[in-house]
């Protein structure tokens, strides 16, 4: 792979060029490219640059105040931190099984967040690379190009986005930042006036859905050497699954298969993660690389996120989505499931797999229930693990006896993805960058990888996308010798 | 007798009985005033100052002002508001106040009148300061973080619960509440979860243990309506003439 390209031997004598901020990416991050005299890579980094600290400053709150603070890592999906904090707490209150209205209405609510947050990746922050193509005038590359030349596309893109927003509204409060969801179950049920003004719509949503998945695969399609071959690695993956099998966005035991496809294990009860995952630290990044223990450091790395669990799970519970499951993996010998690019196509079953499970909900009557919390045995510590759009996610608090908490650890699906999303950008960089003089529309490739994963690194960091691009390259003496500025919606200079 | 003696607020007349305060009169009028720490079932303590009027051309604190014939009252001016603005800027710069995370908001008398009066930044530096919890007692935490030093919760434990839990101590910039104990800590006190003193505060200081967020957003205190609606919902009306029946949730 592309270990190589992480530490350069002699780093003082090359020439260094920052990617900062990334755009059309939530969170602060860079990259960092050091090149030799003959513009050869001989470095890649993506670097978190900012401590957010929600590990730290969590301590010492009480326990139920975790769910509805923790959310504030992230501005696109809160409800996964909301969900996979308030599992980790239903553990603390000795909620062991919820009852069915509750289970329910959370399950409706990250549908809706998975609707929401894969609409917004797919058709805001990628759909421009893909559509306009990599390289293309950066002045159109963005939604407002969309809008004009995609008027339809656009639309619909902003109305999936909408009805998972409402559905997130109905559920947790709120449509950002709610408080649905509390140890032990959810504050409120779903009206039946509030499930009908859902109802009305999800048809049209689910048709959406399944004209997004061809949108996807035929990008693909038209382009299937680029997309197959952009950023590729193989990777080890990790998913949540359900006990049988199925892709469960919300529960489940823990699987993995290494790079050929071998399962390393299976079912795995989150609980002691632990024993399965660790954490390393580097000493150039901010944010952790976990790997999978048994493999060690080196070789244990993995991918989370849609192109993982697509992969990963025997089926998909509800029928157009699995169809379109099947009919992507066996796409092109199954290359596309294994392509970096292919993460958006996978991206866009999953969306139609939670619209498809929105309607099932919505015809639940278990929504409506009046049963919403409840409690047993109290313990010490609680371990939530969900699904969240990009990933897997894991919470993990210790309580004390005054149900105050005094530790807490977040692995974030960015931070799993770390080591993946490094790969994906040194490929690129070898692929496209590799003595050629570098460009706005060159340097393009390097974030079209990372949105490939991640519009959003705000779980490690927090200002909002869509920032200015400021390249610069410098000497070995740091001089600047040739800078490309991007303000936004200026063109460049 | 009553029907006879008016002041003018904002120059309309408002009715008064001898005894009266204009912040009581006023608000028995159905005109409200913006407030903190005075609580129609104590006594008033004028120490906000957030409702401060200018009267006779004086400022002065309404709920501590005697209601007088012919006073002429100042209070819904541009002016009035801004200085109101101000102190409530400054207790929002002083303690650590994290609404989005906090469990009583929505419920919160401060985060109400911060929205009614267009509060939209603390305006100073934030103080920042180091207020760990008291999670010692078994059913209250104490969250000394969101205290704006209103005393409500001094005076009802005190007047109310005959306990006395709470005080406030240092001067100045370094008051702050206490355990009014020898440990200073919840745990050692006799209050309990019905008192007085945990009703009544209005910020998330005294709050009951594992109750969090379970109620939801849209039947929150000030979702349906502004604190000035609800103030007037929650006065004491002529024709009660007695303890007001709102007030026993009222924080």
């Amino acid at each position: 792979m592309s270990a190589d390209l992480e530490s350069a031997q002699h780093p003082e004598t090359l020439r260094r060029v920052a990617i900062e901020p990334l755009s059309r990416v939530e969170g602060h991050g860079k990259v960092t490219l050091l090149l030799d005299e003959n513009d050869h890579i001989r470095q890649v980094r993506l670097h978190i640059v900012e401590f957010r600290g929600f590990e730290k400053f969590i301590q010492g709150r009480p326990y139920w105040e975790a769910p509805v603070m923790v959310q504030r890592l992230c501005g696109i999906c809160p409800v996964s931190h909301h969900l996979a904090a308030s599992k980790a707490m239903d553990q603390i209150v000795g909620a062991s099984q919820l009852t069915p209205t509750a289970e329910k209405l959370r399950r409706l609510m990250h549908h809706g967040q998975m609707l929401q947050s894969h609409a917004l990746h797919f058709f805001h922050l990628s759909s421009p690379d893909l559509l306009f193509g990599f390289d293309s005038d950066v002045a159109k590359r963005n939604i407002v190009g969309v809008i004009e030349a995609y008027p339809e596309v656009a639309k619909q893109g902003v109305l999936l986005r909408k009805f998972g927003q409402e559905v997130i509204r109905l559920t947790a409060g709120k449509r950002v930042h709610g408080t649905g969801s509390v140890p032990g179950g959810v504050n409120k049920n779903l009206s039946r006036e509030e499930r009908d003004f859902l109802l009305k719509d999800i048809y049209q949503i689910i048709a959406w859905s399944r004209d997004a998945v061809q949108l996807a695969r035929r990008l693909f399609e038209q382009n299937r050497e680029l997309y197959n071959a952009f950023g590729r690695f193989e990777a080890h993956g990790l998913s949540l699954v359900r006990a049988d099998g199925a892709m469960d966005l919300y529960h489940g035991g823990l699987r993995a298969r290494d790079k050929g496809g071998e399962t390393l294990f299976d079912h795995v009860n989150y609980d002691h993660y632990w024993e399965r995952i660790l954490e390393e630290v580097k000493p150039w990044s901010y944010m952790k690389f976990p790997y999978l223990r048994e493999l060690g450091p080196e070789q244990g790395w993995y991918r989370v996120g849609p192109l993982t669990r697509v992969g990963l799970c025997d089926f998909i519970p509800t029928p157009f989505a699995d169809q379109e499951r099947r009919s992507f993996l066996a796409y092109d010998a199954g290359r596309a499931a294994g392509a970096t690019l292919g993460t958006h196509w996978a991206r866009m079953i999953e969306m139609l797999h939670s619209a498809e499970a929105i309607k099932e909900l919505l015809h639940d009557n278990d929504l409506s229930g009046d049963a919403l919390v409840v409690s047993g045995a109290r313990q010490e510590r609680g371990v939530g693990v969900i699904e969240a759009p990009r990933g897997t996610l894991i919470h993990h608090y210790r309580v004390d006896e005054d149900d105050v908490i005094v530790r807490a650890n977040l692995i974030v699906s960015t931070t799993h993805n770390n080591q993946a999303m490094n790969e994906a950008i040194r490929q690129v960089a070898r692929q496209y960058l590799d003595g050629r003089k570098l460009t706005e529309g060159l340097l393009n490739h390097i974030e079209v990888a990372i949105r490939a994963f991640d519009p959003c690194l705000s779980c490690a960091t927090h200002a909002l996308g869509k920032m200015p691009l400021v390249v610069e390259l410098l000497d070995a003496e740091g001089a600047t010798v040739d800078s490309l500025i991007r303000s936004v919606g200026c063109g460049e200079r | 007798m009553s029907d006879s003696q008016h002041f003018l607020l904002d120059g309309e007349e408002v009715p008064f009985t001898p005894g009266q305060t204009v912040m009581q009169a006023a608000l028995s009028a159905g005109r409200y005033i913006p407030h903190l720490c005075y609580h129609p079932e104590f006594k008033p303590h004028g120490s906000c100052k957030v409702c401060t009027v200018k009267a006779g051309g004086r400022t002065a604190a309404s709920c501590t002002l005697p209601a007088q014939s012919g006073l002429e009252v100042e209070s819904a001016t541009e002016e009035m508001n801004a200085l109101r603005r101000t102190l409530v800027q400054m207790l929002f710069a002083e303690g650590n106040h994290f609404c989005p995370s906090c469990e009583k908001s929505g419920n919160c008398v401060l985060q109400a009148l911060g929205y009614d009066l267009g509060v939209t930044n603390a305006g100073f530096r934030h103080l920042f300061p180091d207020r760990p919890v008291d999670a010692s007692h078994p059913d209250l935490l104490l969250d000394f973080n969101r205290c704006i030093l209103c005393e409500l919760c001094v005076r009802a434990s005190c007047e109310v619960d005959g306990k006395c839990v709470f005080s406030l101590s240092g001067r100045g910039i370094d008051k702050h509440l206490i355990v009014n104990n020898a440990s200073g800590r919840l745990e050692d006190t006799d209050i309990a979860l019905d008192d007085k003193a945990v009703a009544v505060c209005p910020v998330g200081v005294i709050l009951k243990k594992r109750v969090g967020f379970a109620l939801p957003i849209g039947q929150r205190r000030y979702d349906a309506r502004p604190i000035s609606a609800q103030a007037l919902e929650d006065a004491p009306r002529p024709s009660t003439q007695g303890p007001c029946n709102a007030c026993e949730d009222a924080p």
